[in-house]
């Protein structure tokens, strides 16, 4: 393996070249079946159970369209904005490799499903939101591939196997591939676009309900092609780092690319057209497979399928179907909660969106709904690197709290207690409270007794209050809060002890 | 036109894994060279203005329901397979590709 260039710092690369950047970005989509049999997508099934002729292309098996696939091809296709196919063709892409039975992966070639779209995309910059069209090359179907574990050798990586095992439970899984044409003049914010534009296309995706993309399962995957050239120069050699597989490392890939490139550039070097691989650990690529001379695939049309010819009134029901676009939705629903864009930003970069919005639909106000969302469980879910959504937190959750809290019978930092217990696995709301003993001291007496004792403990501050120093009542609320380990309401104890002393705010 | 030979059959077939017996080796040695021999008349017609053919019967939109359908039994998988482990296929190592 090569030794990692230098690298040039950001702002400078930045300062003497113009990024270009294209993204293929594959998603498997969320049939109940494959592409081509009826074999389960299901992930995570036994090794090689999920399989059948077809897949496994045993000679003299019959491919046959999934329909749905194709419906989903269609409606992502229209809601990115492009013209479909009048008629298409599958292509056999031939090549070596075991992933694949049959030598060669079903996909299409030069007459895509989908092309010609677009898809605008809002990064935040210090000036403001601001919005960037990425044009969209092509959508088109394939299938996927299966698992290849390599076994043997002292390293466990494919350099040194003996020889490897493989799994094709995945081999056949229907994929879209979406292809953006070249992104140019994004500048400085080029790692954001790409980040943001792949950000969009899940949310684009999960609102189309044709894929759940669970990115951790690996059903997105992302190429980052990336090229520098001088200001007004033709475009430089573009290097392509595979598999990147988070929304974070989309945006981490491009930026360390863009120092890398830059420092060869700077150095008079020359940046090769390759393949590279990305580490998710260290956020650098190493080089990969060169592409210098151009891979030949050898595509021609799948002769065991038919072409697709949708007709114009099956795309125009499906034009139908599309949901509101996710970038309307959330103009929509920033002006229905009243906020800044910056307060918006805040619940879209916490993935808080849809919880929010269905906590408000299960009756909770609007600004309760967004405090939990993004205080308390955003930080914990950015604290443990994962998704909000899976906390183990719901709507229903939340409006439940409320309610004890709005009743009086949760302080908020119970109510934080009762949170984590649930994010610990130790049930819903009720019971927490009741496995954890959480509630407020709502009991008079019970106040008034540890008001009586805190009182007793410092005279010189009781003295003060009495004397009219109304301030100095926090240290004897603090001291009850404390004797009560946080179960009682501050307010509450707050007026208690004036009406304890006689005296009034 | 060569014709094909029993030698090419066998071959074909190892790259197939079929196994075939020695008598139909020279059988479907006879009947693929007449399916090679027929294809290759149509390139004494095939003028520049008739379009390459990709598929011979004109129809479009073949479709299966998403429906989940049984497949084949792994036991049975593994029997067929040249070489299997911990259930999977058993590879050769793959040079310079990653």
């Amino acid at each position: 393996m090569t030794a990692t260039h230098d690298t040039v710092p950001f702002a400078e690369a930045i300062a003497a070249f113009d990024p270009v950047l294209g993204l293929e970005t594959h998603v498997e989509l969320g049939t109940a079946s494959k592409m081509f049999c009826g074999c389960p997508t299901m992930f995570g099934g036994a090794a090689n159970t999920h399989v059948c002729p077809v897949c496994l292309g045993l000679p003299g098996s019959l491919p046959v369209v999934n329909r749905t696939a194709v419906e989903s091809t269609i409606r992502m296709g229209l809601a990115l904005n492009c013209r479909i196919a009048e008629w298409c063709r599958f292509a056999r892409k031939n090549y070596f490799y075991p992933d694949m039975p049959k030598d060669y992966q079903v996909s299409q070639y030069d007459e895509p499903l989908c092309f010609d779209g677009y898809l605008d995309v809002t990064v935040e910059t210090p000036d403001g939101p601001r919005e960037f069209r990425v044009e969209i090359e092509r959508v088109h179907m394939e299938e996927d591939t299966g698992k290849l574990t390599h076994a043997g050798g002292a390293t466990g990586r494919i350099h040194g196997a003996d020889y490897s095992l493989v799994d094709y439970n995945r081999a056949g899984i229907p994929l879209i591939e979406i292809v953006t044409k070249p992104i140019v003049g994004a500048g400085a914010l080029a790692p954001q676009v790409a980040r943001a534009y792949v950000t969009e296309l899940r949310d684009l995706m999960r609102a189309l309900g044709v894929s759940d993309v669970r990115m951790e399962e690996g059903s997105l995957r992302c190429d980052v092609n990336v090229s520098l050239s001088r200001p007004g120069e033709p475009w430089g050699t573009r290097s392509e780092t595979k598999n990147v597989n988070s929304l974070r490392s989309v945006e981490r890939a491009v930026l360390s690319e863009i120092e890398r490139q830059a420092a060869v550039l700077r150095d008079g070097g020359r940046v090769i057209q390759e393949t590279r691989h990305f580490h998710e650990d260290t956020g650098r690529s190493t080089p990969g497979r060169s592409k210098e001379q151009a891979e030949d695939y050898r595509y021609f049309p799948e002769p065991d399928l038919v072409p697709v010819a949708p007709p114009r009134d099956w795309v125009e029901q499906l034009r139908a179907t599309l949901p509101e676009p996710p970038a309307a939705r959330r103009a929509r629903l920033r002006a229905e909660w009243g906020i800044s864009d910056h307060e918006f930003q805040t619940l879209v970069n916490a993935g808080a969106l849809d919880l929010v919005e269905q906590t408000i639909a299960a009756g909770v106000d609007s600004a309760a709904a967004r405090k939990w969302w993004t205080g308390e469980l955003a930080r914990t879910a950015n604290d443990r690197g994962v998704e909000l959504a899976a906390l183990g937190v719901t709507p229903q959750h939340i409006k439940r709290l409320e309610e004890l809290v709005g009743a009086g019978s949760l302080s908020d930092s119970l109510a934080r207690q009762v949170l984590e217990g649930i994010i610990a696995g130790e049930g819903d709301v009720d019971e927490v409270v009741a496995s954890r003993g959480l509630a407020v001291v709502s009991d008079d007496a019970a106040l008034l007794e540890a008001i009586d004792a805190a009182l007793a403990e410092q005279p010189d501050v009781a003295d003060k209050i009495r004397g009219g120093k109304v301030q100095a009542a926090g240290a004897i609320v603090g001291a009850v809060m404390k004797a009560t380990r946080g179960q009682a309401d501050a307010a509450k104890v707050r007026a208690l002890l004036l009406e304890r002393l006689g005296v009034s705010e | 036109m060569t014709s094909l030979t029993r030698a090419d059959v066998e071959h074909l077939a190892r790259l197939a894994r079929l196994q075939l017996a020695p008598e139909e080796l020279d059988h479907y040695a006879g009947q693929l060279d007449v399916i090679l021999q027929s294809v290759a008349r149509v390139s004494e017609v095939a003028a520049d203005d008739i379009p390459p053919t990709s598929h011979p019967i004109p129809m479009a939109n073949v479709f299966r329901d998403d429906v989940v359908r049984p497949g084949v039994r792994r036991d049975d998988i593994a029997a067929a397979a040249p070489a299997w482990e911990d259930d999977r296929f058993r590879v050769p190592r793959i040079l310079d590709e990653e």
